[in-house]
């Protein structure tokens, strides 16, 4: 059985709701407070779960990546295990340079909670292999820092190396921008294709009578790797 | 000693809090303004008293924790 270990600092809120989501879909989790030194043996997918680590202060995921967990973190990441960071998880993940770009605070200066559409831009990868591309999902977005940054050079990089996954748009696909994202992304991956960060919530996503299930296919394509 | 640390977003790089400052000043009739920007000043209180040395220090503070160089300058003015 999968096994997926959700991390939990001060100020998480999310874990819960992403525990939920993978053990829907058949998955065994475990919530690993931030002061251990390890993560379990067994684990097949760590999530970073959105929330509000440390309360933003200094800047969102700032104060997270010193975690005691965020070494061994670091470490499985190097040795090709699977991440993912959610909301909060993106921030903190782009802070401690496991992935490129950074977020700023949305254009708009609101924080901003509501469904979004987003096009999937590339499929070559575990996270979104059971959707294709151009295929329009819709994902709650709740953020006040999702406003993604990479300078030009870096963001061509990310296009050459197919790490744009995921961008706002409306219900046909056509660009729609919520926080004034570079090229409207809401979610990309590292180059080795095994670290993944996105603003939009998929374990939101999970029932139609909450507003969308377009989360399952998301989440689901770590379940079968 | 104390250190003081400005920072700030990197020319370049959109700043939306500056710009929305620079909104409200103009609808205040504040019409000589051509450009705001936001920042934060971190105030250090140090125990070093060698000026080089905590310099470096504060330097690699800023590098590591108090500053996000994708996106951010820095400045240190020691006092």
């Amino acid at each position: 059985m999968t096994k997926v270990t959700i991390l939990q600092f001060p100020g998480t809120n999310c874990e819960y709701d992403t525990q939920h989501a993978f053990e829907e879909l058949g998955a065994q989790t475990e919530i690993v407070w931030h002061k251990s030194e390890s993560i379990p043996g067994d684990t097949s997918l760590l999530v970073v779960a959105g929330g509000f680590s440390y309360g933003d202060y200094l800047r969102s995921g700032a104060i997270a990546k010193f975690s005691p967990v965020m070494k061994a973190v670091s470490e499985y990441a190097n040795n090709g295990g699977k991440v993912l960071g959610i909301c909060n998880g993106f921030q903190v993940l782009t802070e401690a340079g496991l992935l490129p770009g950074a977020l700023k605070r949305n254009d708009g200066l609101h924080f901003i909670s509501k469904h979004h559409n987003l096009k999937v831009i590339d499929n070559d990868n575990i996270f979104l292999e059971k959707l294709s591309n151009n295929d329009v999902v819709n994902i709650p977005i709740a953020h006040h820092d999702g406003n993604y940054y990479i300078d030009q050079d870096r963001l061509k990089d990310l296009y050459d190396n197919n790490q744009v996954l995921l961008k706002y748009t409306d219900e046909n696909g056509d660009d729609k921008n919520p926080n004034g994202s570079v090229d409207s992304i809401a979610g990309i991956c590292n180059k080795e294709k095994n670290i993944f960060g996105l603003m939009p919530h998929p374990e939101r996503a999970m029932e139609t009578i909450l507003g969308s299930d377009d989360g399952i296919k998301m989440l689901q394509g770590f379940l079968e790797a | 000693m104390k250190a003081i640390v400005n920072v700030s977003l990197k020319a370049g790089v959109l700043d939306s809090q500056g710009k929305a400052v620079h909104h409200a000043l103009d609808s205040l009739h504040f019409n000589g303004v051509s450009d705001v920007r936001v920042g934060k000043q971190i105030i250090l209180k140090l125990d070093e008293t060698d000026n080089t040395k905590a310099m470096a220090d504060v330097t690699k503070m800023c590098e590591e924790l108090l500053a996000n160089t994708v996106i951010e300058d820095y400045e240190i003015e020691l006092v």
